[in-house]
């Protein structure tokens, strides 16, 4: 668990929630064979929130940022996405992957494939985009991560750092309309930290929905508007970040912000 | 006193070394002879041995080759003159044998003013194969690459051109399906179009189609039937047909084993457990003996393409279990990755999963596709002339040659070692290709 501190100025003209529902989950469960997973959770989320999920590990949080674009099936209860609900109807489930665009802990770059071939494969392929198209819009989103040099290389060529920064521009390709975040840094060594949550702030300064399992809690104060803390499956508590940190209300909460704040 | 001692403490450096040169014992022949030949008293030992028995065997075997004769019609008059020149009791090989015969051990009784054709139909092999095997190669050269089969079956075979023809049209027929399915909008018509389509043209109108087009326009090349196929020729032909054919039905095979699907689950598992639990030859003879039962009577179906079709059987098997262990060493994040961006499961399995399953599978295929070429002289034992001992008895059956026994394997064994071992140098170089880390 790291606190990386952040330096900059944020520029807070973009943030803005909305009154339209891009997320609504609703009495979901889920297991994994006879192990409860996660126990009723609702939670609803507007476009242009940036909501932390933060919890002890084995607490749901991974698993529940997972269902949203169904990389793990519920088994009860409602999820909706921008619109579609969830079921196993494969023509929803592609609908709601293309929408969503999601970054992993360990990045799952293709590795027998460039940095441009990576971020321009699902455009092509998925969205049908013209392939020169497609390369014009990877290099914008590469300078944006600031990696445009490295388009040619492969992802075993560049450092954690940067390959992480890839794949945050690989789902940015997509256009997407809500980005997940499973731990993104949490596989990185700390001065690569820095270089990721700079992306991605800049991606909540230009209003992007985003959803972050991190322990990043320097990042949270900074950009997220709602934290949620999740323990043995349960939303426990959630608050806006200043309340959140300086004011937890269960027993669970001020244990867990103790251990990872207290040093 | 202090309790540190005063240089212990508070050290900066203010000028960095440069580097310097290694000691003579790490560099040069020393070095190399003594890590990798006497590093210790056992393997100094060892080395000795291994001299020794290289220089044994050198010494017992040169002789022979040496002595060779290459003239003579017949293995009383090599030995006669490998007395003369070397002395009584002197041994030598007596490759007047391979001279006399190499046609027999490379074509079989193949007509000799046909030569051409098979020699054409390997040559072409090589054409058609480039493109698929070097990348760098213009992409458009696959189309004729497509087209080989028909060509390769008329330069083999010969007879009517509107057989292959016909057979080709299969695939065309599919492909009018696929397009025809895919404007309807149906999911699963696609599939089905794909499948069955071709396979009812080929069972049904395939044949009489050819018989009509024969007879309204008659195009004719020399027929060569199965049972003057023998030697290389029918080894390179079971084999490359195997091979070519083993590979795509190894990829279905792996992945509908590993498939959500209960039936094609079952079906695939069913499959390879059978297959790999059977020998060989229990296949051949099924294809000799059992095969005319299944089929419907009337059917005259060629032996050597009942042998493909088993050893293709035989060897997808055995690959499509090469494949899964390389689709089982994929770190599930590949899929994650490649769900999470929208691909479905065939765009996913083509763009993300294989190419990074049969990278990590090359060697097993390889291998595999070695074994399957080695084995191809097992047709033997279904009354068919492989080069090994069908080709070998054939001609030792020849008053002449009676008694010739190590030259025949010597050279048959030196031409299937140079396809085994151009197939295993293209596998390394096509690892080495393929590498991506760490450059």
């Amino acid at each position: 668990m790291s606190d990386t501190q952040i330096a900059r100025e944020i520029d807070r003209s973009h943030m803005q929630v909305s009154d339209e529902i891009a997320i609504q989950i609703t009495s979901m469960n889920k297991w994994f064979g006879s192990f409860h997973v996660l126990r009723d959770i609702n939670l609803t989320v507007m476009r242009g929130e940036r909501i932390v999920v933060c919890g002890p590990s084995g607490s749901g949080k991974s698993t529940l940022i997972r269902c949203i674009n169904r990389l793990e099936e519920h088994q009860s209860g409602r999820i909706i996405v921008d619109g579609t609900e969830l079921t196993s109807d494969l023509k929803n489930i592609d609908k709601v992957r293309s929408e969503v665009g999601m970054v992993f802990q360990h990045f799952n770059l293709f590795p027998h494939l460039t940095i441009l071939e990576n971020l321009t494969l699902a455009p092509i392929w998925v969205r049908k985009v013209p392939k020169k198209e497609a390369e014009e819009t990877a290099m914008y989103f590469l300078e944006k991560v600031k990696i445009p040099e490295q388009a040619l290389k492969y992802p075993g060529q560049l450092s954690g750092g940067q390959q992480q920064r890839v794949a945050i521009a690989r789902s940015l390709c997509m256009k997407p309309r809500i980005m997940l975040f499973d731990e993104p840094t949490s596989a990185l060594d700390p001065e690569m930290i820095k270089e990721v949550l700079d992306t991605m702030i800049g991606l909540a300064e230009e209003g992007m929905t985003m959803i972050c399992v991190t322990h990043e809690m320097g990042f949270a104060q900074a950009v997220a508007n709602r934290v949620i803390f999740m323990d043995q499956g349960q939303i426990v508590e959630q608050n806006e970040p200043y309340e959140f940190f300086n004011n937890p209300k269960s027993e669970r909460t001020k244990l867990f912000l103790s251990q990872i704040l207290g040093h | 006193m202090s309790d540190t001692h005063s240089e212990t403490v508070a050290y900066v450096r203010e000028t960095m070394l440069p580097q310097g040169a290694p000691p003579a014992s790490e560099v040069g022949v020393i070095k190399w002879l003594r890590e990798n030949l006497f590093s210790g008293v056992l393997n100094t030992i060892l080395t000795v041995l291994g001299i020794a028995a290289v220089v044994w065997l050198v010494q017992a075997a040169l002789p022979w080759f040496l002595h060779g004769v290459w003239n003579a019609n017949s293995l009383t008059e090599c030995r006669q003159i490998i007395a003369e020149t070397w002395g009584e009791g002197a041994h030598g090989a007596c490759w007047a044998v391979i001279r006399e015969r190499w046609n027999q051990f490379l074509f079989g009784f193949y007509p000799s003013d046909l030569y051409w054709r098979p020699v054409l139909a390997l040559a072409l092999f090589f054409a058609a194969v480039a493109p698929v095997l070097f990348t760098e190669m213009p992409r458009k050269l696959l189309w004729g690459s497509a087209f080989y089969p028909a060509i390769a079956y008329i330069l083999l075979w010969g007879g009517s051109l509107w057989v292959p023809i016909s057979v080709m049209a299969g695939f065309g027929v599919g492909w009018l399906g696929l397009v025809a399915a895919r404007r309807t909008g149906l999911p699963l018509l696609g599939p089905v179009a794909v499948l069955l389509l071709p396979l009812l043209w080929w069972l049904f109108l395939a044949g009489p189609a050819a018989e009509m087009l024969d007879r309204a326009i008659p195009l004719w090349v020399e027929e060569v039937r199965s049972d003057k196929f023998g030697g290389f020729v029918l080894s390179l032909t079971i084999g490359i047909a195997a091979i070519v054919l083993s590979l795509p039905l190894g990829i279905v095979l792996a992945l509908g084993r590993r498939s959500d699907m209960l039936l094609v689950k079952a079906l695939s598992v069913g499959f390879i457990e059978f297959i790999r639990g059977v020998p060989l030859i229990t296949l051949l003879f099924t294809a000799s003996l059992l095969l005319n039962y299944f089929l419907p009577p009337g059917t005259n179906f060629d032996i050597i393409l009942r042998v493909i079709i088993m050893v293709t059987l035989f060897a997808a098997a055995y690959i499509a279990e090469v494949i899964r262990g390389g689709l089982a060493a994929l770190p599930r994040g590949q899929y994650e990755a490649a769900d999470s961006l929208g691909l479905d499961y065939w765009k996913a399995m083509q763009l993300i999963v294989l190419p990074q399953a049969l990278k990590i599978s090359i060697p097993g295929i390889v291998s595999t596709f070695i074994g399957l070429f080695k084995d191809t002289t097992l047709v033997i034992f279904v009354g068919l002339l492989d080069p090994l001992k069908g080709i070998t008895d054939a001609v030792r059956a020849a008053i002449e040659w009676k008694g010739v026994y190590w030259e025949p394997f010597i050279f048959v064994g030196a031409i299937f070692f140079i396809f085994n071992f151009g197939m295993s140098r293209y596998s390394m170089y096509l690892e080495r290709k393929l590498q991506r880390d760490h450059r």
